[in-house]
């Protein structure tokens, strides 16, 4: 068996001009440029985007799932961050 | 594992599946859940890359050529996008492609059949590409986010091929008396086959009952084939050939047509590496991995290369 498998990549593609670019999925290359080569192939073959990055998949850092909970709770106890948190007098009808 | 801690976390990931909740990589799951997963979705790469046949050699013109180039890029596309399901299972590309080369997984029965005329091409994509379809759109939903997100881009692709398929056939039906022979020459050969890519009946299938209760399968295999059967008829009659099965017939009461039994002993044989085209099969990609390993050495010579500099 070799050892020569090529490196991993993660694939994002912005699909037209004001969107994001999108995590499409990954590949294995030998480098930048042929991950590149290579995601344009795999992930555009009919017109799926306009723009593609490619990262090697070794430095991506993701959060724990299993700390999941309490992680993003903060973002759960402050209801006041929320425009329907507050009292509008009547007569105010969009704000 | 402690196993009091191991009975909660799979409970809690039950009840996850239960609400269809995707199971994304990090997130923790029972270790069968975890091989199932990679044998079914590495079997399923492997089958689109074995499906890649050259066949573009046969085709009568320009235009049919360019179309089945289209398609065999497409199958090596979907390949890619499954390996790189199954790679956030944990398991690296090389390594399920070798277990593939060393007879430890399989891939889909009906590529151990052998292509005889072009006829073959537009029964394959009608027939095959079609039963292909009928799995691969349930599994659109199947619980594990990376492996349903694949199936998605798939299924978008993959209704062009049963068409270009369909058309062929439909070609040949409108043809000379000869082509119409080999039109049906190619489905009597291509029918029952087809049959057999939904697997093992219910009944023998020892994988189906825990892959629905995880909701990685969304229906049985049986319940696949007679949806497959309900919807291909209408479709052969309509271009006047004929399905080679006597005992095919509509039931008016079950709603669905009727059909014969399968030949489970040549559907094992196959599977069990002993159908017309394993051996020269799995050759071919050995002989594949074996004759690009100098283009993989040097790319990756070239790119340390560039990187010190």
């Amino acid at each position: 068996m070799s050892s020569n498998e090529w490196p991993l990549w993660e694939v994002f593609i912005r699909s037209k001009q004001g969107l994001n670019h999108k995590h499409v999925g990954s590949l294995r290359a030998s480098d930048a440029s042929m991950a590149i080569q290579n995601a344009r192939d795999v992930y555009t073959r009919r017109s799926e985007g306009i723009s593609i990055w490619v990262v090697p998949s070794s430095l991506i850092i993701a959060s724990d799932p299993s700390e999941m909970d309490a992680f993003f709770e903060p973002s759960d106890d402050k209801v006041y961050r929320h425009p329907t948190f507050y009292n509008l007098p009547e007569g105010i009808e969009h704000m | 594992m402690d196993t009091l801690i191991q009975d909660k976390l799979e409970k809690e990931f039950q009840e996850k599946i239960d609400k269809d909740i995707k199971i994304e990589p990090n997130d923790w799951m029972p270790e069968s859940y975890r091989k199932t997963l990679i044998r079914q979705i590495s079997q399923h790469a492997h089958s689109e890359i074995v499906g890649m046949l050259p066949e573009g050699n046969r085709a009568p013109s320009l235009r049919r050529k360019a179309v089945l180039l289209a398609k065999v890029q497409d199958e090596a596309g979907h390949g890619l996008y499954l390996y790189s399901a199954t790679e956030t299972l944990g398991v690296s590309r090389e390594d399920t492609i070798d277990d593939l080369h060393a007879g430890k997984v399989k891939y889909s029965s009906i590529f151990n059949y052998p292509t005889l005329t072009w006829a073959d091409i537009g029964a394959i994509g009608w027939l095959v590409d079609g039963a292909a379809i009928m799995n691969q759109v349930p599994l659109c939903r199947t619980s594990y986010g990376p492996y349903a997100r694949a199936m998605v881009k798939i299924c978008k692709e993959e209704s062009f091929h049963q068409r270009q398929g369909y058309e062929i056939i439909s070609n040949l039906m409108k043809g000379t008396e000869e082509q119409k022979a080999m039109a049906q020459d190619a489905v009597n050969r291509f029918w029952w086959p087809s049959l057999m890519m939904f697997g093992p009946s219910d009944a023998d299938s020892k994988h189906t009952e825990q892959s629905i209760r995880w909701r990685i399968k969304r229906h049985t295999n049986d319940e696949l084939r007679q949806m497959f059967v309900d919807a291909t008829v209408p479709q052969a009659e309509l271009i006047g050939l004929t399905l080679p099965d006597p005992a095919l017939a509509w039931n008016e009461s079950r709603g669905h047509y009727d059909f014969g039994d399968i030949d489970w002993d040549e559907f094992w044989q196959v599977v069990g590496g002993n159908g017309p085209c394993n051996k020269e099969r799995i050759e071919a990609r050995i002989k594949a991995k074996k004759d690009g390993e100098w283009v993989r050495e040097a790319a990756l010579a070239y790119a340390k290369k560039h990187q010190t500099n």
